[in-house]
């Protein structure tokens, strides 16, 4: 064994005692996967994303005596989700593109949380500028390559019409512009975004150039995007581990998914 | 004139709820052509086809003739009753539970004597308009009408047995969502439904009637979402006992053929709401309907379907749509089977294009969603199993009765070919 | 066709050994058993034995799955000549007729007519939703009032058109349960009176509980054979000396207010070569009492119309100027099913023979028996009479 590996059988070992001691804390970023769930909803001339769905197969009863189970179904973007860089027209041809493609250890990694929870309590439209980012580097220190960055609104919180927070215009809620995208993925070279919203993209991302910044940007790169995320202000602003691990679908855009993070203990 | 019928009051939650019982369902398949034309709200009898005798009870040969070209015809309606009971012990549960009956021999100006039931307001001796209407059970039997409209003639007791009056009774309309919502809604009303029920799927997210709905005294907003189960059996497990009227308006519906889409994304969804959608309503509130079949004067009536008239015969631009509705339409006739012992209607509204989004682009004429709320509320009132709304769909339906293949071959080829 | 053809004489054709069983009001006996016991006891009043009958008419509405065919190995006969006569009311003037034939024609010698039908409880209900398939379709969905209801409906016109009152049809029904209280065998056993009669509960307006039989189990039998035979075994015999039948008459009618005996009445006469005034006395069919007053005028006794005028200027009991239904009939013996059609014929059998005991009518020498049957829909289809003729008491 090297001295790398010896170093790293080691870590791991930390690792597990800080788990069960409590030092590192295992924080659910997840929405329980229920049929009154929002989904995106787009125009209804194009195919829509199936709300999640479930049927029971049997119960204990004349369907299946001894055992309960059941089919549920839903879109590959239904609930807390994983994007992949071919979800985008922009990411169609970039390789490794589709989530059973992509290499296992892209789904672990460092995060990066910027608060705009003030910001979007006071603007539903609240937009994630350079600025904003520039400022949270100046606090937290620059952000690394490779990490994923998750914008916190406490969006999560929302219930009902208020998570959509549908117009006659369309949904209104807070997202980056494109610049704050170009800024993450080409100056900083991070590894995915992640938002508390339903999707990337603010509510009114239709109306930037490109349209979508986010998910165009992003995808066009070969990053990731994660949306619908929730207890975000349980993460620390640097310092936390997110385990990400879409289901491993062939040709798969994206897909829910059960989203952790390791969290060393505050104090 | 007839009494009207009082609103009834709350249930003794300690009685049990009378079982329901049916009267005498055995007919020959000949008698099955009244039933046929009773579910339509038409009087048809049997006319010989070589020398024109009318016939009654029906048969398979002319009483006449002997010819076995017997065919059923709309036929004058009006006779005058030459002798009349009220039949005050009955061998059958069903008459025994509710009283006495009225019924008479009626000779029709046709020139055959028939046994009918009485309206109550109809004279001792007097003139009538025959009807052919569906029983509890279902059959086609004569009613015979005074031959103009007296006071609450909707409240007499044999009519209310035969009819689905909205009156005093509480409905559910599955889709709030839907265009005719609102106008469903307003007519139950209007019609003296004493509460609508809505169901609303998604309600995190809006729509543009919800402020009108919630604006109606009588109009209860609960969530519904015909494509979720545990959404259906939750709603049912509050009202299923209190679902009186059943209209499924619930539809998904999208334009394009079967290579124009080139997938089956939006036929799911169609087949999702509009198959499985009855499908799920059927299977928990279909029981607990029939259960309530002669649960008093505000028992559980009726089941509508609100169907596109092309459930009968596919129209290629709509093609898988149309697909979805031919399975509802099926689906309907087994839940027909399944409620039929509750005594309960299931009546489908067959309409020919909606005045909707989704056919915005069609050329007039369209199906208003007041007409079609009109058509469902006296379709109840008449205790019709079939109604077509609007032109196209009466147009449609008539092509269907005449030929089934041949309108398959107007719909699929005739606009296919050279211009 | 032009110009039809009369019926021929009954010469030398007997009617003998009427019996019967008595009735129950419900029975856990089958039809079968019924059947049988009328048979025995008929044979037994004629001194003869199951073998020495060839010739087998059955009347039944409850032997099913059995027809007469399954009868002839239940009860071990071996007839060269057999019927099966479906025809409920009128089913014995129809067998009757059939049966003299055949004797005359000398197909048989003895033919044992029977009529028998169980009475289980919720047998009528059953046998009322099955009885037609006009009846299934039209007339049973209405309330299944059975044939009260039906029968309402004609009386119900017949008071319209012709100004009959309750009590008219009253006079039938309790000049009958006179008759009945001297029948030892009738299930009602106590007087009517005809304040009961007006007071009674309604059953199908205008036909209250009086006007109805009341269904039961029972069976009737009596032996169509040869004169000379009867004769030479010492049997007392009734003389055949006319008969019609008719079916569907008038179906133009628009509600039947007539039946098939106006069709056929004079030839009835003609054939008897006697007139309604040498009746003796007139065994109607009585499952309603308006049908006895349409028989009363069809069978010329009276003009239509007149009936209720008759019935108030004469005393039809037994001991009256126009003796009628004088064993009860079924309004007050019961009705056995398809055997209530053979009460008139055994009870005018009796009567001309001088059997008839408690209920003989005194100088009975010539009787007319009517029959109706078979309310397919809106009307009784069925219809026969026949006159007989004995040496009375």
């Amino acid at each position: 064994m090297t001295e790398d590996a010896q170093g790293a059988t080691a870590m791991l070992a930390d690792l597990a005692t800080a788990l069960v001691s409590g030092d590192v804390d295992v924080v659910d970023l997840t929405h329980t996967l229920d049929p009154d769930f929002p989904v995106i909803v787009l125009p209804p001339e194009f195919g829509q994303c199936a709300r999640f769905r479930m049927e029971e197969i049997s119960a204990y009863d004349h369907r299946g005596p001894a055992w309960k189970w059941h089919n549920f179904t839903c879109s590959e973007h239904t609930g807390t989700h994983f994007d992949a860089p071919s979800h985008w027209i922009s990411g169609r041809d970039v390789p490794n593109g589709a989530v059973d493609e992509i290499a296992p250890e892209r789904f672990v990694g460092p995060v990066c949380v910027i608060d705009c929870s003030e910001g979007a309590a006071a603007d539903e439209d609240f937009e994630l500028t350079p600025q904003v980012i520039l400022d949270w580097e100046a606090t937290h220190g620059r952000i690394p390559k490779d990490s994923w960055v998750l914008m916190r609104t406490d969006w999560s919180r929302r219930r009902g019409e208020a998570y959509l927070n549908m117009k006659d215009d369309g949904p209104h809620s807070p997202g980056p512009v494109p610049a704050a995208v170009e800024l993450l993925v080409h100056e900083r070279g991070i590894r995915g975004f992640g938002t508390e919203t339903v999707g990337t993209d603010a509510g009114q991302g239709s109306h930037y150039t490109p349209p979508y910044p986010a998910h165009h940007i992003l995808h066009g790169a070969g990053r990731y995007g994660l949306q619908c995320l929730a207890n975000l202000d349980l993460l620390p602003p640097r310092g936390a581990m997110l385990l990400a691990a879409p289901l491993k679908i062939r040709n798969g855009t994206g897909s829910p998914l059960r989203v952790l993070a390791l969290v060393p203990r505050a104090g | 004139m007839s009494v009207p019928i009082e609103r009834p009051g709350k249930k003794n939650p300690q009685l049990r709820t009378p079982v329901p019982t049916l009267p005498p369902v055995p007919r020959s398949r000949a008698a099955l052509g009244l039933t046929a034309a009773a579910a339509e709200g038409r009087f048809m009898l049997q006319h010989c086809g070589e020398c024109g005798a009318v016939q009654y009870p029906p048969r398979d040969a002319c009483g006449k003739c002997l010819s076995g070209d017997l065919r059923w015809q709309d036929t004058d309606p009006n006779g005058q009753v030459i002798a009349e009971s009220t039949v005050r012990v009955s061998t059958a549960p069903y008459f025994r539970e509710r009283g006495d009956w009225r019924i008479g021999t009626v000779r029709l100006a046709v020139g055959v004597s028939v046994m009918a039931y009485l309206h109550g307001d109809v004279e001792q001796a007097g003139p009538v308009r025959m009807t052919a209407r569906l029983d509890r059970a279902g059959q086609g039997v004569l009613v015979a009408m005074p031959p103009r409209a007296t006071p609450n003639m909707e409240d007499d007791k044999i009519l209310r047995e035969m009819t689905c009056d909205p009156r005093h009774r509480r409905v559910l309309i599955t889709d709030a969502r839907a265009p005719d919502a609102l106008a469903l809604a307003k007519a139950f009303l209007d019609a003296g439904a004493t509460k609508v029920f809505m169901g609303e799927s998604e309600q995190w997210r809006g729509h543009a009637e919800r402020a009108a709905l919630s604006a109606l005294e009588g109009v209860e907003i609960l969530p519904l979402d015909v494509t979720d189960t545990r959404s259906v059996q939750e709603l049912a497990g509050q009202i299923g006992g209190k679902t009186d009227i059943l209209v499924n308006n619930a539809r998904f519906i999208r334009p394009g053929g079967l290579f124009a889409r080139g997938d089956v994304t939006f036929a799911r969804d169609e087949m999702e709401v509009n198959y499985f959608g009855l499908m799920r309503l059927a299977q928990v509130f279909g029981p607990a309907m029939a259960g309530r079949g002669a649960d008093g004067v505000n028992n559980a009536v009726a089941w509508v379907n609100l169907l596109s008239v092309h459930a009968l015969s596919n129209l290629p631009q709509i093609g898988p749509f149309a697909a979805s509705q031919a399975a509802a339409l099926s689906l309907s006739q087994a839940l027909r089977a399944e409620v039929h012992g509750g005594g309960l209607r299931v009546m489908n509204v067959f309409s020919g294009p909606t005045e909707d989004a989704w056919h915005q682009p069609l050329p007039p004429p369209k199906v208003q969603p007041k007409a079609l709320a009109r058509a469902v509320i006296s379709g109840l009132r008449g205790g019709l199993e079939e109604v077509a709304v609007g032109d196209v769909a009466k147009d449609m339906l008539a092509r269907w009765r005449e030929d089934p293949k041949v309108l398959e071959y107007e719909l699929t080829r005739m606009g296919g070919g050279d211009a | 066709m032009a110009g039809r053809r009369k019926r021929q004489g009954y010469d030398g054709v007997v009617l003998a050994a009427p019996a019967g069983m008595a009735y129950e009001r419900f029975s856990t006996k089958t039809a079968h058993w019924w059947i049988a016991g009328a048979l025995r006891n008929s044979l037994k009043a004629a001194g003869l034995t199951p073998g020495d009958v060839d010739g087998f008419s059955v009347t039944s509405f409850s032997l099913g799955p059995d027809s007469a065919v399954g009868l002839t190995q239940h009860l071990g006969l071996t007839p060269r000549w057999l019927d099966h006569i479906p025809m409920g009311g009128a089913a014995g003037l129809v067998g009757l007729r059939r049966a003299a034939r055949a004797v005359q024609a000398g197909d048989a010698d003895v033919v044992a007519c029977v009529a028998g039908d169980a009475n289980h409880v919720d047998s009528f209900r059953r046998s009322l939703s099955g009885f037609s398939r006009f009846a299934q379709d039209a007339s049973y969905p209405y309330g299944a009032g059975g044939p009260n209801s039906c029968f309402a409906l004609l009386t119900d016109h017949y008071m319209t058109a012709h100004g009959a009152q309750r009590e008219d049809f009253g006079r039938i029904c309790v000049s009958q349960r006179d008759n009945a209280l001297r029948n030892p065998n009738a299930l009602m056993k106590t007087p009517l009176t005809m304040e009961q009669y007006m007071n009674a509960r309604m059953i199908s307006d205008p036909i209250a509980l009086f006007d109805c039989v009341m269904p039961c189990a029972g069976s009737e039998a009596f032996l169509v054979m040869r004169e000379e035979d009867a004769q030479a075994q010492g049997i007392p015999f009734a003389r055949l000396t006319g008969a019609i039948e008719r079916h569907n008459a008038f179906p133009e009618d628009p509600i039947q207010d007539r039946g098939g005996w106006a069709m056929d009445v004079d030839e009835l006469y003609q054939m008897a070569g006697t007139r309604p005034e040498q009746i003796d006395l007139l065994q109607t069919y009585d499952d309603y009492p308006v049908i006895c007053v349409m028989q009363i005028e069809d069978l010329g006794f009276c003009g239509k119309g007149e009936g209720p005028e008759f019935l108030r200027a004469h005393d039809l009991t037994i001991k009256g100027d126009f003796p009628h239904n004088t064993s009860g009939g079924q309004l007050s013996g019961g009705q056995p099913g398809a055997a209530g059609g053979f009460i008139g014929i055994v009870e005018a059998i009796r009567q001309v023979t001088g059997q008839a005991g408690p209920t003989q009518v005194a100088g009975a020498k010539q009787a007319m028996v009517s029959g109706f049957g078979m309310i397919n829909y809106d009307r009784g289809l069925c219809t026969g009479a026949a006159i007989l003729t004995g040496e009375g008491a």
